[in-house]
């Protein structure tokens, strides 16, 4: 354990002096990403004026204080991706990770959750930019900022173990662009990233409960800017720790088995 | 005596590849019938390694050699044969067996491409859990050996192909391995860095008695570094012996360099002449003739000096693939 605990620091470490290597071009990034809030916020917020202040319960404010914390936890979400994971197999570059004497997955957990470290320093400022123009409405208690902070790692560990079982299918056929591409979109409807999902037909947020992605999105939004009852909140992350958990069986049953088919080509 | 630090029986390795014609209409047609080849990349080979042994492992190009490897460091299954290597079955890739080898694969990094080595090789510590004063003493060591002092500051991007090459090396020693894997550990390098990976080999595998196994297009590695080698072709053993038996085996011929004191007559008659200039000349001699030829080219010629030579090994292991795959 100690072993563990040691490289996911120094593996973190080592993430956060590449990307402060990258300084500038991370803070483009990051400015990249808020366009995609930005206009939905707008959108919404029009829709919402235009309805007479609110809409589907989200005033103006409320919509701002969605969309501004929505781009905090977009980039918790950033996982190592499924492409990644086929360039990695389809190029042999799984090679010098397979000699590791421990999984791959702790490099990308450990790696990521370091990258994370300089973006959120870097966010700060961008989301105080954003809350001058926007003026969100935002009054959590306590317990709702500890469940975020709690949601927001757990939102990333969901997304890491569902990208790494997708990426995966590599071991077995060469190319699966075409499935990351079918659950991306199936993702951006049911998990609240395009629009808060009880603005979603009822019948949509009863399927998006049975999956994985509104508990990576939405679910630790909505326990910083809605209104949950603890219950609802500490459910969430009942649910989060239950996707996380089948998250590590699905990977390692695909892993105990793909892993034989790697042919390690390139080299 | 000690066990076989690797032991390899019926070891096989067949891949399923798929085959069609060129064009559109091959294409169409392998929608609903696609076929495949089997390639038999290694096929059924067997061999031991005691510990402390540095073999060379020859082939040309598809030979099997890197598929070898792969399936000896537990990056492959086999798809038949059985593997030992240090009492571990390599596939099932332990922690415990992970932890006493390494794998260099020349045209593979470790590094990261934006930091000084001295920070991968900080990660590489926290990967296999070492001790810190052991790391310290043992990086600094290799730092010393490989005269990188001043290198490893330096973004590794920074770094040309040989300098980075040394990185790779300490980075995948730093754990102080059992048995190296050595893939093609000096391509691309010039001669001196050649010689400084090899002199680097040589004395890790002095100082801590690891067993090695190398591949290299490169002569000058193997003979420098191997007593044995293993060469394989089409994925068959074709020969495991001292690197001099191979020589003594394939090379029906020696080469005899004779310096005169005072200007030449003809060499013809003792042998092929390869060469000739001023007061030097070069003979080519059939194996089982040289004693006798040495012998009269001494007794017949003002000799200033003579020198009998095996064919370079390049020719030899040439001559090799070249009766192989004639035989094919």
């Amino acid at each position: 354990m100690k072993r563990f605990i040691d490289f996911y620091l120094t593996s973190m470490k080592i993430a956060i002096l590449e990307q402060l290597q990258y300084r500038a071009q991370n803070y483009f990034y990051l400015v990249g990403v808020i366009a995609e809030p930005t206009i939905y916020l707008v959108v919404w917020s029009t829709i919402a004026n235009q309805q007479g202040g609110s809409v589907g319960g989200y005033t103006a404010g409320g919509l701002a204080a969605y969309y501004i914390v929505w781009t905090l936890v977009r980039q918790m979400n950033i996982v190592f991706t499924p492409y990644g994971w086929e360039d990695r197999i389809q190029h042999g570059k799984l090679s010098m990770e397979l000699m590791r004497p421990m999984h791959p997955i702790h490099s990308d957990v450990s790696y990521f959750a370091g990258w994370k470290i300089v973006m959120i320093l870097f966010w700060f400022p961008i989301a105080a930019i954003m809350a001058l123009i926007f003026k969100p409405s935002l009054n959590p208690t306590w317990v709702q900022v500890v469940v975020f902070f709690i949601a927001i790692w757990g939102a990333y560990l969901v997304r890491t173990m569902i990208f790494a079982v997708l990426g995966l299918i590599t071991l077995w056929t060469t190319r699966v662009s075409a499935i990351f591409e079918l659950v991306f979109a199936l993702e951006m409807i049911l998990s609240g990233r395009f629009v808060p999902m009880t603005l979603m037909p009822v019948w949509v947020q009863h399927i998006a409960f049975y999956l994985p992605f509104q508990w990576t999105f939405f679910f630790p939004i909505n326990a910083l800017v809605g209104h949950p009852t603890p219950l609802q909140l500490f459910s969430g992350l009942g649910m989060q720790l239950l996707w996380i958990l089948i998250g590590v069986v699905a990977v390692r049953i695909v892993w105990h088995f793909g892993v034989r088919r790697f042919s390690s080509v390139g080299n | 005596m000690p066990a076989p630090v690797i032991n390899v029986a019926n070891l096989s390795k067949h891949y399923k590849v798929p085959v069609r014609e060129a064009g559109l209409k091959a294409a169409t047609k392998s929608l609903f019938n696609r076929k495949y080849n089997t390639v038999k990349a290694v096929d059924s080979i067997s061999f031991t390694i005691e510990p402390g042994e540095v073999v060379g492992f020859l082939g040309p190009n598809g030979a099997g050699k890197t598929t070898t490897l792969k399936m000896l460091s537990g990056l492959l299954f086999p798809t038949a044969g059985t593997l030992d290597v240090l009492g571990f079955q390599p596939s099932r890739r332990q922690a415990d067996f992970l932890c006493q080898i390494t794998l260099v694969m020349g045209n593979r990094s470790q590094m990261s491409w934006d930091l000084p080595a001295l920070d991968s090789f900080e990660l590489q510590r926290a990967i296999y859990g070492l001790p810190r004063p052991e790391f310290i003493r043992t990086r600094d060591e290799f730092i010393e050996l490989l005269e990188v002092k001043e290198l490893v500051k330096k973004p590794v991007r920074n770094l040309s192909l040989g300098e980075r090459m040394k990185m790779e090396i300490i980075v995948a020693l730093l754990h102080r391995p059992k048995v190296l894997f050595l893939d093609e550990p000096t391509i691309g390098l010039d001669v001196t860095m050649q010689r400084r990976i090899r002199q680097f080999v040589e004395e890790y595998n002095r100082r801590t008695g690891a067993t090695v196994l190398l591949t290299s297009h490169y002569m000058a590695d193997v003979e420098a570094l191997c007593r044995r080698v293993i060469v394989i072709h089409n994925g068959k053993l074709l020969f495991d012996g001292d690197l001099s038996a191979l020589v003594d085996r394939f090379s029906a011929f020696k080469t005899i360099s004779v310096t005169l004191a005072n200007g030449f007559g003809s060499f013809r008659q003792y042998g092929e002449v390869l060469n000739q200039d001023a007061n030097h000349v070069t003979l080519r001699i059939p194996r089982e003739k040289t004693p006798d030829v040495t012998a009269r080219i001494l007794a017949e010629q003002q000799v200033d000096d003579l020198t009998v030579e095996d064919p370079p090994i390049e020719d030899v292991i040439e001559k090799v693939f070249a009766n192989k795959s004639a035989e094919a």
